[in-house]
Formats: C-alpha cells, sequence, structure tokens
C-alpha cells in the first residue's frame, strides 16, 4: 500500500498498529491454511478454523484480531535522526485511543497502567542506522507467547543437537500458553541480550523467505518437522500443527559460550512495515512474497 | 448446541474432547473477580443470583459504549492457570456449572470439578472477535469498580463457540491426555 502524500512519522506508526492488528501477513494465513489441510485431529482443525474465522472477521471489521493488542515493537533502520522515538512514542499513543488498543503499559511493581502504551522504555524500539531510506518495522508482541521467552547459555561441546533439543522443549513446555501453532523464534551466539534480540528479530523474517544460511536453514527445517510430530497440536489441545514456521538468526559469541534464544510469536505474529522515502512518503508492506 | 443455564445432569453427560456451543447467560470474571467473589463469601454475604450455577467466562473484554449501550469489541480467554488457586474454593461457592479458557487448569480443579458437577471448555486463543461476535447483548455489569478487563459482565450469547470440553466432571482432561502423549 502507498499513500503519495508524505505523512509525518507519527501517523506511519499509527498506520502500522492499526494493519498489524488487524490484517494477519499473507505468509502467516497461508501457512495456517496449509495447516488445516494436513491436520488430522478433529479438535485441532476445529482450532484452526475458529483461528481463519477470526482472522477474515477482523479484517472485514477493521477491529484488533486479539484482544491483547500486545507490546508495539519496533525495528528502525536506514537514516533516521534523535526525534524518531518521540514521533513512535507519539504514534503508539494516537493509535491506542483511534483503533483503539487495549492500554498495556504498567509500571512493573506497582502495576500502575499510563493508560497509552507509552512508558519508561514501552514501546519497545530498536536501532539500526544505515545509509539506506529509513524503514520502520513493527511486531505486535502478546504477552501470553511473550512470558514463554526462554534463553539459556549452553556448553559449546553441546553443538548443534544440544541447541536443537533447546528449542524443542522451549516450544513444548510452553504447552498451549503461547496460543500455538506458533513461530518460533530463535537466536544463536552474541552476548545473552543480542541473542534475545535475534530471536526476536527471527519473529520478523516472513516464513516464505529462503534462509541465505544453508546449515540454519537445515535446522528450521529439522526443528519444524520434530516440533509437528510433538502432539501439542493448536491450544495445546492435541494434534499435528504446534508450529507454523521455525527462524534462526545467528552471531558471533565468545569461544566459552552457546547462547541460544527462543521467542515465541502465537498464530497471531503481527506485523508490519513501512519505508519512507526522502519526500516523506511511505510505502507499507507486511513481509512474505505473496 | 447447550442452553444455558447448565443442570448438573447437563454438566455430568458432557465427555472430553466433544466440541460445544453455548447459548443463554454467561459472565466473565478473571482474578480480581475470583478474589472478591471469596471475600464476599468469607463474610458470609449473598452473591447476585446470576452467579449461582453459571458459566464463568475467563476473560477481560473490550466493550465499547456506556451503560445500557455496549458494544462487546473484542472478548477472547485469557490464561486461565492463573486462577488455579481461587477456581477450586469459587465453584463450590458458586456452584458453577462451567468454565470457559484457555490453556487448562490443575488437577485439584479438575477434582472440585469432578464433586460439583462442572467442566471446564476451552476456547480458542485470541479469537477475541469470532467469539464477541455471538455476544448479542449485554445484559449488565457488576462491579465496575474494577475497570473493563476485570468488572463481572453479563453477556447473552447465542452460538458462542467453539468450546472444546477440556476437562469433564469425571476426573479427564485432554490436557493430561496431551501430555502423556507428548513425545
Ligand atoms: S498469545 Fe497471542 S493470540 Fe493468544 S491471547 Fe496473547 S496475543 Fe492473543
Amino acid at each position: 500500500m502507498r499513500i503519495a502524500v508524505p505523512e509525518p512519522i507519527e501517523q506511519v506508526v499509527a498506520n502500522l498498529l492499526r494493519l498489524a492488528n488487524t490484517k494477519l501477513p499473507m505468509d502467516v494465513g497461508w501457512a495456517l491454511e496449509a495447516a488445516a489441510g494436513w491436520e488430522r485431529n478433529p479438535v485441532a482443525t476445529t482450532q484452526l478454523g475458529c483461528i481463519m474465522d477470526n482472522v477474515k472477521k477482523a479484517e472485514f471489521m477493521g477491529r484488533p484480531m486479539c484482544q491483547d493488542t500486545g507490546t508495539p515493537v519496533f525495528f528502525v533502520s536506514g537514516r533516521f535522526d534523535h526525534t524518531i522515538a518521540e514521533s513512535i512514542r507519539k504514534g503508539v499513543a494516537i493509535a491506542t485511543s483511534s483503533i483503539p488498543l487495549r492500554p498495556n503499559a504498567v509500571d512493573p511493581l506497582t502495576r500502575e497502567n499510563t493508560g497509552d502504551n507509552v512508558g519508561v522504555g514501552f514501546p519497545s524500539i530498536h536501532y539500526e542506522p544505515s545509509d539506506g531510506d529509513l524503514r520502520i518495522d513493527l511486531l505486535v508482541k502478546g504477552a501470553g507467547s511473550e512470558n514463554m521467552t526462554r534463553l539459556a547459555m549452553l556448553n559449546p561441546s553441546g553443538g548443534r543437537k544440544a541447541v536443537e533439543d533447546f528449542v524443542y522443549g522451549a516450544v513444548v513446555s510452553a504447552r498451549g500458553n503461547p496460543c500455538p501453532p506458533t513461530v518460533v523464534g530463535v537466536g544463536i551466539g552474541g552476548t545473552a541480550d543480542d541473542c534475545v534480540r535475534m530471536s526476536k528479530e527471527a519473529l520478523a523474517v516472513p516464513l516464505d523467505a529462503d534462509n541465505p544460511d544453508g546449515e540454519l536453514a537445515g535446522m528450521e527445517e529439522s526443528l519444524f518437522v520434530r516440533l509437528n510430530s510433538s502432539g501439542l497440536g493448536p491450544m495445546g489441545l492435541g494434534g499435528d500443527t504446534t508450529v507454523l514456521g521455525v527462524r534462526i538468526k545467528k552471531a558471533h559469541c565468545h569461544t566459552a559460550s552457546l547462547p541460544v534464544a527462543v521467542s515465541l510469536g502465537c498464530w497471531a505474529t503481527r506485523r508490519a512495515s513501512a519505508t519512507i522515502d526522502g519526500d516523506g512518503v511511505a510505502t507499507y508492506g507486511q513481509g512474505g512474497s505473496f | 448446541m447447550l442452553e444455558l443455564p447448565l443442570s448438573e445432569a447437563d454438566a455430568r453427560s458432557l465427555r472430553v474432547g466433544e466440541t460445544v456451543y453455548l447459548s443463554g447467560e454467561i459472565i466473565t470474571a478473571r482474578d480480581r473477580a475470583h478474589a472478591r467473589i471469596l471475600e464476599r463469601v468469607a463474610l458470609g454475604e449473598r452473591l447476585p443470583d446470576h452467579f449461582y450455577g453459571a458459566a464463568v467466562f475467563h476473560c477481560g473484554p473490550i466493550v465499547a459504549g456506556s451503560d445500557g449501550n455496549w458494544l462487546v469489541m473484542a472478548a477472547g480467554p485469557t490464561t486461565s492457570s492463573r486462577m488455579d488457586a481461587v477456581q477450586a474454593p469459587v465453584i463450590e461457592a458458586l456452584g458453577l456449572r462451567a468454565v470457559i479458557g484457555k490453556g487448562g487448569m490443575s488437577a485439584d480443579v479438575g477434582k472440585t470439578m469432578e464433586s460439583v458437577g462442572c467442566v471446564y471448555l476451552a476456547a480458542t486463543g485470541g479469537a477475541a472477535v469470532t467469539l464477541a461476535e455471538s455476544v448479542n447483548h449485554v445484559i449488565g455489569v457488576d462491579w465496575a469498580d474494577l475497570g473493563m478487563a476485570e468488572a463481572v459482565w453479563r453477556f447473552r450469547v447465542s452460538r458462542f463457540g467453539p468450546l472444546i470440553v477440556a476437562m469433564d466432571a469425571h476426573g479427564n482432561s485432554l490436557y493430561a491426555d496431551v501430555e502423556r502423549g507428548l513425545k
């Protein structure tokens, strides 16, 4: 989608929130359709049918597809300056009242709600400056799935097998809590904090994009098959569909470390992105090549 | 299709794995409503009639509009295990016949369901629009002071579901079955 007039960044951000919350990315939708095709468990088929019905109604009615409109997580890249954070925060506040979104930002101890989804470090914003056009990627992260995030500092001698076993255990032990079928984001390497960040970035990678790293692509494939053979199923009620896809990123790490992080995206893996050209005109997308 | 309110015999007739849809009146209750129910019961107070024998939905809905003119925008289930510690006494005090939520509840809650005659119905997590669409009418709201998400909403629903009988009144649990089958 392209609106050929310049828009202020806060408006672009509000548009991204509306797009992500009301319309499931096409690649995630197709993954659900494919799962409904192969699923043999009748309870699981009912769950997938209900999810797809819900997605269609939400898009048609322009309503958020889930009542938990989550924590907005932004990845900002390209050319930007010091004003970007304030513009994003303004956009979040605008969207909270106009869509509306559920106000989710609370003080961690007093639990007092700020009322507009803006607070200290909320929304979450990551920066990666480069020489290209400004690009803002949004991931809407619900609490049910975020609460199941796992990090392990493994023994490097465990190698690939230990990594895969940890990912498998993280997904299966989460049971129905992250609203499976999930998208599994995995970070391998880096420092502990970078590892978790990579696992979240991995959730922003479309399911139909090939992993450029052959070994990681192989791990994605084998984990996908193994997880869908686990029997956990949609909502943890049993079945052949536990995950919609596995996305892995890696970075170099210290010779004595092997960090692995798992972030789960619920079936409602909501994302949207905008590229803003030099004239301030935004082009919107949701990833995926469909 | 089941008509509410459920009798004890209705609840006991359901078996794990069955899909049901509900029509009639349900009430919502989350963490704080459960806590308040127990406080009031401990003081010997009588709660509103529609709390007794009810179908309770673990849900913090998004409701637009104002008194008498409500519109339910989103009404998906919340994680039931947060209510694990308080659910059994609430089922006993109110004689609940159905608890609706996501993710299932503890074995202790299952035992109470067996003795009282109550079932746990799993709603599809995140299916907020589909479920909200089957709410025909908001009958009223109790304890609005708890805020929109935590208040006790009375919904008149038709064809509310699909819901899966995930814990029945005979000690069976679909979650326990899945657990045993995990590879
Ligand atoms: S885990 Fe996702 S789909 Fe489930 S309730 Fe939370 S945001 Fe909604």
